[in-house]
């Protein structure tokens, strides 16, 4: 039987005023269980807490209910004053009579008899209530950043600028990601090499930080503080430490006719390649489809002309494991594939370009050294269409596009506009659009400038069809501003497709127990205030895949992301909420229904021994919950048909013995 | 079939592929065929029956008997698969350890329906060509076997074996207008005041005598909640009459979406109470709500209840009229 | 005997992060509702267990509310839409059995809805009051 205190605050008149707290205290001192039952004007005051810890001291109390105001005010300040009694924090409960009760009810009578059922409702609770031990967890000292574009590049420079450890995993050759493909960048129109490639520089040259160019993450175990990573270094038939980036090899290799993803295949790299100039680590790679030698042993030649001695064509695939105590997923984008939309043209002309492809064109280290050639006989485009919301704001049956607005493309077509009427003025532009979002500082000025000082043509309006008209395209949309059909000839025809989370994002999330929305993007723990972490402990967002963004937005989401992650290895240790869900093993049937609605990957299951009948033992599959993991919601306790499963703190019983309390 | 079954299982036995053999065996009473194991070739001959009154769905009988030496046959009608499956599903069967065969099902027998012709004090039953031949201690009587297939298996959902290692027999097909929530639809339809006293006429006349639980390859907890001490709702002596209406509301809950509707609650109902029916208005109202889902039919399928999606509907909207 | 007016008995489980706090925000405005309503703090939504709603009415309650976080909103990102399907599931059967579905009730009220919070609680009481005490429940296993 607990030795229960109960404490009934005034809060000056705020309870008293409405309810009779001597009355109160009477009431409840008949309770049993009850030893101790008074009065006092403020019970959070620093006398009202030493009248508590007095109590304690001299009634021998094991548990303490404080009638009050609401437990998000002041549980923590009364926990704490009973721990200093020596009393476990966890054994003191609150009964919110102020915020429920006198605030709320006029009538004397009735707010006293609901504050003394209150009162027994927690009294019932601290009866069950257990001493709980919050556990702690130690912290490995070290970020995963997975993924080495503009995201993950700054996250990792924040990180490792605070003084932490911290590794980037990225899967294409070099960093630098999607932005590197940029030419120019909107709203200021820097280029995005001078802005980025300092960054890579930086990220490489930090004795902080490590990249793991080429691989890809493999496994994940562990929990906040303590991942455990397999981390698949794929073999790049260079050895790294040796290359020096000289790229003789690429200009010497036979092989010449692989499509250059970088240029988003509008030409052609050789076998052996470094992506591009600025590429870090500035390393050559084998593209083991491709190289002769890997393929039918004939050749060698790179090997031949490299100096360093870096070729290696006996080289494996190598899975290496590292600890980590945070991971952030910036695991980025794509556009998604154009194909799909027929009526663009897409697949069957070849002067309808995505978004990105012309970004390649007009970029000067591009398939046409930064003159704007159309891709079907290089000749200069005169009338070049946009097209916009291509697979984005779609309706939620279409397989094609995407729901959502992928928020970059107004102002980034409002860019390639701008910067093909400035640098050929004889061009005509016509942009077809839906609406132009232009949210963000300094972009409405910017779209207003492409439209005032540049003359580019705005339409408001869908474009239904694009067709090859001879040498050119035939252009079919309609100006819903004007209310009739257009038919334009046009040179060039640019898509502004929709973009998706990279195809890799949902095997990562699975492996990191993080949660993602039917569009792959991950989940934030809290659309408002928390956008910078999962829902699973320990494992943070950074960039655009959690939501589109452009860069600026990339930028100040991947420091927040770092600032999180600081806050998780600034610390030796971490406090776990004791108030998370237990399996009795005992119970458990191992049928793994909780695992099915736990958010956060906190349950498994394993083959434990059990004594059977007649001195037998049984193996039965039963499920223990990680408490570094759970956050104590309590999904898993009503999955559980057995009742095994139950919410310290929050059990089965205690919120019974509430509702018993309450409804007597 | 009998014969072939008998035949089967002497084989597997023979060639070590199982060291046993769970099936039917007679019971009490000539028309209660209850599950047995046998364990060798003699008892096999001496005591295994298959016949319409094989009812009882032998699955849940593996939780048990598939953690034991060896490998165990065990026979499954279309319906009793789904509970097998589902069983896999929640890991509490050991699928290496069982050689399922399974077996066509026409439907079974329901001896009610013979009581309810008027038969009583019967010692013995022959069945052959669709007829029954009842033998009671007021002598012989002659009925069409259609007149006595157990309801649940007129409004038979599949035909289909989702899963076995071999068949005897006919595969079939799923059901597509087995019209099993006729009834469900029928109380819906009902003002709450017909409902609550259709349910009143039914739930009164429960026992607690927990067949219920004991035959649901669904109830398969190793310890039930409502046995548990410490669960809070355990019972002893029920305090009030509250408590038997609790348990078959919570046993409902706990088995949606993992309930197969294989019927046997109804079954084994001494008091004859349609349990099956608050089980179907789970299956029909998470069919409706969720889309379809038949629990066994895919081990790896989502449960209705280990899932959602955003725009599922609000509770408050209801259900029924 | 004096007659005195029926006052319904009403359980209201409320989730730590949006409506325990909508509830405290309802008394900090002091927009009143019924002292009949008792709240019951859980995590969750998705703590409220379909044997917590019994217990209630088998202890003599004639009405229980659950309240959480709008679905999206959830502190633990998924219980509510949990809660919503258990509950869904759970009520559509009271009322099969006979029930008034009016005695239950699911809500999403934010930490920011103390006004949505107090007017909920208005509304189900009266909508209990209405009905009455909660005789079916029990009744349905009465022998006659």
């Amino acid at each position: 039987m607990q030795r229960i205190g109960v404490f009934i605050c005034h809060c000056g008149t705020n309870i008293a005023g409405t309810v009779d707290v001597k009355a109160v205290a009477e009431a409840l001192g008949h309770e049993a269980g009850v030893v101790f039952s008074t009065e006092y004007q403020y019970m959070c005051s620093e006398s009202g807490q030493q009248l508590m810890r007095k109590a304690i001291r001299e009634h021998k109390l094991t548990g303490v209910v404080v009638c009050s105001c609401s437990p998000r005010m002041h549980e923590a300040t009364f926990r704490k004053a009973a721990s200093l009694e020596g009393i476990n924090p966890y054994m003191v409960e609150i009964a919110n009579i102020r915020e429920h009760v006198s605030w709320i009810h006029k009538d004397m009578k009735e707010a006293t008899e609901k504050a003394i059922i209150l009162g027994r409702a927690a009294i019932a609770k601290v009866h069950l209530n257990q001493p709980l031990q919050a556990g702690e967890s130690p912290v490995t000292k070290r970020a995963l950043v997975i993924g080495g574009g503009i995201a993950g590049i700054q996250t990792a420079l924040d990180i490792a600028e605070a003084g932490f450890e911290v590794d980037i995993v990225e899967k294409s050759p070099t960093i630098g990601g999607k932005m590197a493909q940029l030419d120019k960048t909107f709203p200021t129109l820097d280029c995005a090499a001078c802005i980025l490639t300092p960054k890579m520089v930086d990220a490489g040259q930090n004795e902080k930080i490590k990249i793991f160019a080429y691989s890809e993450v493999e496994a994940v175990k562990g929990y906040v503080g303590n991942f455990n990573v397999s981390i698949r270094r794929k073999a790049r038939y260079v050895d790294e430490t040796k290359c020096t980036g000289c790229g003789l090899c690429t200009e010497k290799c036979p092989q010449k006719k692989v499509p250059n993803e970088f240029n988003m295949g509008m030409n052609n790299r050789h076998a052996i390649y470094i992506p591009f100039a600025q590429a870090v680590p500035k390393v050559a790679t084998i593209d083991a489809d491709y190289c002769m030698m890997l393929k039918t042993g004939k050749c060698g030649i790179c090997s031949k002309v490299c100096g360093a001695g870096a070729i290696d064509y006996k080289q494996q695939d190598e899975v290496i494991e590292r600890q980590y105590g945070a991971i952030v997923a910036a695991t980025g984008f794509n556009p998604i594939d154009a194909k799909a939309y027929n009526e663009y043209g897409y697949a069957t002309c070849p002067d309808v370009v995505t978004s990105l492809e012309l970004e390649r064109l007009m970029n000067a280290a591009g398939p046409t050294n930064g003159t704007l050639l159309r891709p079907s006989d290089n000749e200069h485009p005169h009338t070049v269409v946009f097209v916009q919301c291509v697979g984005s704001r779609c309706t939620e049956t279409d397989e094609r596009g995407k729901p959502y607005c992928s928020k970059i493309c107004c102002m980034y077509t409002a860019k390639h506009a701008m910067l093909i009427r400035e640098k050929y003025p004889d061009t005509d532009v016509y942009v077809f659009y839906i609406d132009v979002r232009t949210p963000g500082k300094n972009f409405d000025e910017f779209y207003r400038r492409a439209v005032e000082q540049y003359g580019v043509h705005y339409i408001k309006g869908m474009v239904g069809k694009v067709t090859q008209n001879g040498k050119q395209l035939r252009v079919q949309a309609s100006d819903l501003l004007a209310g009739e059909q257009l038919h334009i000839d046009a040179d060039l025809v640019v898509l502004a497709t929709a973009i998706e989370p990279d195809k890799t994002a949902r095997s990562i999330a699975t492996m990191l127990t993080a949660s993602m929305d039917t569009n792959d993007f991950f989940t934030e723990a809290h659309p408002k205030l928390r956008p910078v972490e999962s829902p699973t402990a320990g494992i943070f967002l950074s960039g655009v895949c959690q939501g589109p963004k452009d860069i600026p937005e990339t930028v100040s989401q991947a420091s927040a992301c770092a600032a999180k992650v600081i806050g998780v290895l600034a610390k030796d240790k971490l406090t776990c909420n004791p108030c998370v869900a237990q399996s009795d093993e005992m119970l458990c049937n191992g049928c793994s229904s909780c695992e099915k609605v736990c958010p956060y990957g906190a349950i498994s299951y394993s083959d434990k021994e059990f004594r059977g009948p007649n001195r037998t033992t049984l193996i039965r599959r039963v499920a223990s919950v990680n408490p570094a993991v759970c956050q104590g919601c309590g999904a898993c306790t009503v999955a559980c048909p057995s009742g095994a499963m139950d919410l310290k703190g929050f059990s089965n019983k205690q919120i019974m013995a509430e509702v018993d309390a309450i409804c007597q | 079939m009998q014969e072939m079954m008998e035949k089967r299982a002497l084989e597997l036995l023979a060639d070590g592929t199982v060291n046993r053999v769970l099936g039917w065996s007679v019971g009490e009473f000539p028309y209660d065929m209850t599950p047995a194991v046998f364990r060798s070739a003699e008892d096999l001959k001496d005591r295994f029956v298959y016949n319409d009154f094989c009812g009882a769905n032998l699955s849940k009988y593996l939780i048990k008997e598939s953690k034991g030496e060896g490998k165990i046959l065990v026979f499954l009608k279309p319906c009793d698969t789904y509970s097998f499956n589902q069983l896999i599903a929640e890991h509490r069967i050991k699928r290496e350890n069982v050689y399922v065969i399974g077996i066509e099902c026409y439907g079974k027998a329901d001896v009610e329906k013979l009581k309810a012709m008027g038969l009583s004090g019967i010692t013995g039953i022959q069945m052959k060509n669709g007829e029954y031949v009842v033998e009671t201690v007021y002598g012989n009587k002659t009925v069409k076997a259609s007149d006595a297939t157990a309801e649940r298996c007129l409004s038979c959902k599949s035909k289909k074996h989702v899963v076995f290692d071999e068949l005897i027999g006919e595969d079939g097909d799923v059901v597509e207008d087995c019209n099993r929530f006729d009834m469900v639809e029928k109380l819906e339809a009902m003002t709450p005041d017909e409902r609550f006293a259709f349910w009143r006429g039914e739930l009164s006349r429960c026992i607690r005598c927990n067949a219920c639980r004991n035959v649901c390859p669904a109830c398969s907890c190793e310890q039930c909640v409502f046995d548990n001490p410490n669960s809070g709702v355990a019972q002893k002596a029920a305090v009030n009459s509250f408590e038997e209406n609790m348990f078959h509301i919570i046993r409902a809950f706990h088995v949606a979406g993992r309930c197969t509707d294989c019927g046997e609650c109804s079954r084994v109902c001494p008091q004859h109470i349609p349990l099956h029916l608050l089980n179907r208005k789970f299956i029909k109202d998470m069919n409706e709500f969720y889309g379809e889902y038949q629990a066994g039919a895919d081990p790896d399928a989502r449960p209705p209840l280990g899932t959602y999606t955003k725009g599922d509907r609000e509770p408050n909207e209801g259900g029924n009229k | 005997m004096p007659v005195t007016e029926y006052k319904p008995k009403i359980v209201a489980f409320c989730c730590n992060w949006c409506s325990y706090a909508g509830a405290d925000g309802a008394g900090s405005a002091r927009l009143s509702y019924p002292a009949e309503v008792k709240v019951i703090r859980v995590p969750c939504s998705c703590r409220v267990n379909p044997m917590f709603i019994l217990r209630a009415f088998q202890r003599g309650a004639d009405g229980v509310i659950i309240a959480g976080c709008h679905p999206g909103d959830c502190h633990y990102t998924s219980g509510n839409y949990f809660t919503r399907r258990r509950m869904t599931l759970l009520f559509s059967m009271l009322d099969y059995l006979g029930i008034e579905r009016e005695r239950t009730r699911v809500e999403w009220i934010s930490a920011a809805e103390g006004a949505k919070f107090s007017k909920t609680m208005n509304e189900f009481c009266a909508t209990v009051a209405a009905l009455g005490e909660n005789k079916r429940l029990e009744d349905l296993r009465c022998k006659k």
